[in-house]
């Protein structure tokens, strides 16, 4: 099962790397008030549907892809979650 | 009987070499560990030693705290063994949850490396000899080396008093120029700058050893205990 996790930085939480390309942007002539710069990871989880896919990546987003300090993260199924 | 302390090895550490030789020449036993073993080999105390481990790959530190090896450091750290974190380590044992806070990247992006000025802010057992206000000098090396903590967190942790250790000047961007923190029962200790590289006047500076000392006199205790 196919599932996404986005970890992006807090909001309020200092991001150099996200500033340092807003500035890059600026040199080109893009106005960009904020650049925030995160992480995307793309899991193929050996579960039963995706409803469970979700339920594990939150679990494996929390314990390991993100940082609760100073991250957050969305999980995305990429198969359709049945009710 | 000479105190024996394990450093930890992960696949792109680079500095676990002079961690070993500096804890040689404070007269203790120094134990390699690889990131793999499931012990410490019997080592009443521990460094988790400076570099890039796994890569810094996900977040520096992430990867190495979920090693086999860091749950010998967890045994050690619950049983009120001495655990010192130094640069890399620092990052490990944050991640790990043994330490409050977290390593970000220098506000500034640029790596520093640099002797910097620390000042003691209270008596410590891991600052034999020194007092509130003296000033230790010892290098960093670090591109990701920016403390962050929350501001309720830093209240609490100023009020228990485990701020070690403050930067003079900031070379990093810190949270209140914060460069050494302690777990709240005071056993586990990191920072981002080098003692293992001070340990010598000839290179500088010797101050490195009081923090190295500090660790072998807890190290002693446990082990008289």
């Amino acid at each position: 099962m196919k599932v996404t996790v986005t970890v992006r930085p807090r909001a309020g939480i200092l991001d150099p790397q996200g500033e340092a390309v807003r500035r890059s942007l600026e040199g080109l002539g893009y106005a960009a008030s904020d650049v925030r710069a995160g992480k995307v990871f793309d899991l193929d989880l050996d579960v039963g549907d995706a409803r469970e896919a979700v339920r594990v990546a939150g679990r494996i987003a929390e314990q390991v892809l993100s940082n609760p300090l100073i991250e957050e993260f969305d999980v995305a199924a990429q198969e359709p979650v049945r009710p | 009987m000479t105190v024996r302390v394990a450093v930890v090895a992960f696949p792109g550490s680079c500095d676990d070499r002079d961690a070993l030789r500096a804890v040689g020449l404070m007269g203790a036993e120094p134990v390699r560990v690889w990131h793999a073993d499931p012990d410490l080999g019997g080592a009443e105390a521990v460094i988790v030693p400076g570099g890039f481990s796994y890569g810094d790959y996900l977040r520096p530190g992430a990867l190495a705290a979920l090693s086999p090896a860091m749950g010998a450091v967890r045994d050690l750290a619950a049983a009120g063994g001495p655990v010192l974190g130094i640069c890399n380590g620092f990052q490990v044992l944050t991640e790990a949850g043994l330490l409050p806070g977290v390593l970000r990247p220098n506000a500034h992006l640029q790596f520093r490396s640099q002797d910097v000025a620390l000042r003691v802010q209270h008596e410590s057992p891991w600052l034999p000899g020194v007092f509130a206000g003296d000033t230790l000098d010892i290098p960093v090396k670090h591109h990701d080396g920016c403390y962050f903590a929350a501001p309720a967190q830093l209240e609490a942790l100023d009020a228990a008093g485990q701020v070690l250790l403050r930067y003079v000047h900031n070379p990093n961007g810190s949270v209140e120029n914060i460069a050494c923190v302690t777990n709240a029962a005071g056993n586990v200790a990191g920072l981002m700058p080098h003692p293992e590289h001070a340990v010598d006047p000839l290179l500088g500076s010797a101050d490195g050893r009081i923090l190295l000392q500090g660790l072998l006199d807890q190290a002693a205790v446990e082990a008289v205990i």
